[in-house]
């Protein structure tokens, strides 16, 4: 396959939009970002992914122009920043609490970026509608924020800052406002609109399913640091630590030691009287190394009758989140560990097969983990 | 019926406090100066009946109205205590904004504070506070003192007794009431509506000029009427700080009833202030009114 420009950060020759290169803020004692390198290319939805407080809306806001780094540059096209002021950069931002001008009215809200760049009336006008049309809040145009749900203003808030053709728009938890089945919705709309407008999309969030769903990559960030960058399948699939693995959806964590390699295969002892587990590791564990073990829920199956798979384990039902969709199966290993499974409801609940109580088999294949060194 | 009972309270107030002192007032405007005690004719005679009252109808008259558009110092006073009021409107709002403005933007736990000191001159008597700037104004006061002792002067400023210490008084006393409104309001206003205009485009100064004055208009609406209304007809500022030229509603009302003991020209005066007053009061009311509609 050849690249393409879906994956430009595989390319290279690419350029990146951004580039931060060794950028490190401090606030007083506090190292909010910590000697970062990163780079966003164009017409990416790039998320920032982390908990509170791990440095995502710092960096967002260096880029909008209303931090500057301690150390390091950031560049943009090329040109570094840090001496351009938030009114003068190509880079516009939607507010979390969407900042709409409640003394104006949605359509001066849209128009009054374009407004500050001495456009013509009739520019601003046509640009104005054409926002409009985009967000479809055409019959709200005369109202004023505060008369209007917030559903729409989270859309005036994207016109806006969308109006003046930003090379970068910077999204801060867009979407943190609004109910879930909203905000599931807007995520689609999101992405549809990144790709009728061409822009480059930055969003940051805390939430992991939006992340996943609206990205094209996703930045997980820890304590100021990026922890790792990848497409959204790749973070999932192959998280490159415990950290990533644990905060992206829900996984078994099992601590152990490797204890032999046979071929591409590494068995792993990791308590008494369980029998090894056996995985395919990316990369070299020396005899007695420790590995974090990690396997997704939907990717242990759970049976009556032991199967012919290469882990099995027993175990004994302690818990079932029954969650519509797919049930959740809390098992208890004779050691006392829980391991969580996971099998999709396509039955009925009269007719499920397990219930509280019961003896049960969970089996995985020998590719289905991943295994961690740290 | 307990509904009735509980606007009947605050009506009966009114009704007692306001509309029964007017009425009287407005009688007296209407009646004639008598060396009598009281000093005016005529009074009601409830013993005499009906015919009586009919008789006292027909004494009174609108005389003293006419009276004020003949004497011209009345309409004067009326004009300079309008210009007075709304000069020092001004100027409070100019000295008041910025305050207001460094409360707002100051950090939390100093807020409480600040509003604090905006409030405790209130607890010592107006009167006293306005005497003390008779001895910080005067010739001989403390102001001229500090600046001939750096040589900034070599002859006394003269303040006291002048339209310049009229305007420092008005504006000392009632700068707490243009700083409230206009505190409230700034305090409220998201900071991140600011970074959203410096990010669409607007250097510092035109955020302020287009985001942060609109969403403080109705402070600098209400903190202004708050001021204007007692200026126009304030009288103990201009009579113990103003000079002999200062000429204000207030203080020709006092010597009409005081010096002159002409009470009904002196109830004159104040009936037609008191209509001067009712607009700007109705229009206070209503941007207080439209200010509710909006938060609501």
């Amino acid at each position: 396959m050849a690249l393409d420009a879906s994956a430009p950060w595989e390319d290279p020759e690419a350029k990146p939009v951004i580039h931060f290169q060794n950028v490190t803020k401090r606030f007083g004692d506090f190292t909010a970002i910590d000697d970062l390198t990163i780079d966003i290319y164009e017409k990416e939805f790039f998320a920032l992914l982390g908990p509170s407080g791990c440095g995502k809306t710092t960096l967002m806001r260096m880029l909008a122009g209303f931090e500057t780094p301690t150390e390091g540059t950031i560049l943009l096209q090329g040109e570094n920043i840090a001496p351009v002021p938030p009114n003068k950069r190509a880079v516009n931002m939607m507010f979390q609490s969407y900042a709409l001008f409640p003394h104006l009215s949605i359509w001066e809200n849209i128009a009054f970026g374009l407004k500050r760049d001495g456009m013509s009336k009739h520019d601003i006008n046509e640009r104005v509608d054409e926002m409009l049309r985009l967000t479809r809040l055409e019959q709200f145009a005369r109202r004023k924020p505060h008369q209007i749900s917030g559903g729409q203003r989270q859309r005036v808030a994207l016109a806006r800052s969308l109006a003046k053709h930003p090379k970068l728009l910077l999204l801060d938890e867009p979407l943190g406002a609004l109910d879930k089945k909203l905000r599931q919705e807007t995520q689609f709309e999101l992405m549809d609109i990144q790709e009728k407008t061409d822009t480059t999309f930055v969003i940051v969030t805390h939430d992991q399913e939006e992340a996943m769903t609206v990205a094209s990559r996703v930045a997980v960030m820890d304590h100021g640091k990026i922890i790792q960058v990848a497409t959204p399948d790749a973070i999932y699939e192959t998280p490159n630590s415990t950290y990533v693995a644990d905060f992206i959806g829900d996984v078994n964590l099992i601590e152990g030691k490797a204890a032999g390699q046979d071929g591409d295969k590494l068995k792993i002892t990791w308590a008494e009287g369980q029998p090894d587990i056996i995985g395919t590791p990316t990369t070299e564990f020396s005899n007695g190394q420790t590995v974090h073990f990690a396997i997704r829920p939907e990717k242990v199956s759970i049976t009556a009758e032991k199967p012919e798979k290469a882990n099995c384990l027993q175990g004994k039902i302690l818990d079932i989140a029954y969650l519509g969709n797919i049930s959740t199966y809390h098992v208890e290993l004779a050691g006392g560990k829980v391991i969580k499974a996971q099998t999709a409801n396509n039955r009925r609940l009269s007719r499920r097969s397990f219930t509280w109580e019961d003896d049960v088999w969970l089996s995985f294949t020998d590719t289905a983990g991943v295994l961690l060194e740290r | 019926m307990r509904r009735f009972f509980l606007i009947a309270v605050p009506y009966m107030w009114l009704l007692a406090l306001f509309m029964v002192p007017f009425i009287i007032v407005f009688k007296i405007s209407l009646s004639d100066t008598a060396l009598a005690i009281p000093p005016y004719t005529p009074t009601l005679d409830f013993a005499a009946g009906w015919q009586g009252f009919k008789s006292f109808l027909s004494e009174l008259d609108w005389e003293n109205y006419v009276f004020l558009t003949e004497d011209d110092l009345y309409w004067k006073a009326y004009i300079s205590s309008f210009k007075i009021a709304l000069t020092s409107t001004i100027l409070t709002l100019l000295v008041g904004y910025p305050i207001a403005y460094g409360m707002a933007r100051a950090p939390h736990e100093w807020r409480a504070t600040l509003l604090m000191l905006v409030i405790l001159p209130f607890w010592t008597s107006f009167l006293i506070r306005v005497y003390s700037w008779m001895g910080i104004l005067s010739q001989e006061g403390y102001l001229n003192q500090f600046l001939m002792s750096f040589g900034l002067i070599s002859e006394p400023l003269i303040i006291l007794n002048t339209n310049i210490a009229v305007y420092i008084g008005i504006v000392y006393t009632y700068l707490p009431f243009m700083i409230l409104p206009i505190y409230s309001a700034l305090e409220k206003m998201d900071e991140s509506l600011l970074e959203a205009a410096e990010d669409l485009g607007c250097s510092r100064f035109t955020a302020f000029w287009l985001v942060t004055i609109p969403l403080s208009k109705q402070g600098i609406i209400a903190g202004s009427f708050l001021v204007f209304i007692p200026a126009l007809g304030e009288f103990v500022i201009p009579s113990l700080l103003g000079g002999s030229k200062t000429l204000m509603i207030g203080k020709v009302l006092w010597e009409e009833f005081f010096s002159n003991r002409d009470w009904p020209v002196a109830s004159a005066v104040a009936v037609i202030l008191l209509l001067i007053l009712v607009i700007p009061i109705i229009l206070f009311q209503r941007n207080e009114q439209k200010q509710r509609e909006a938060e609501g």
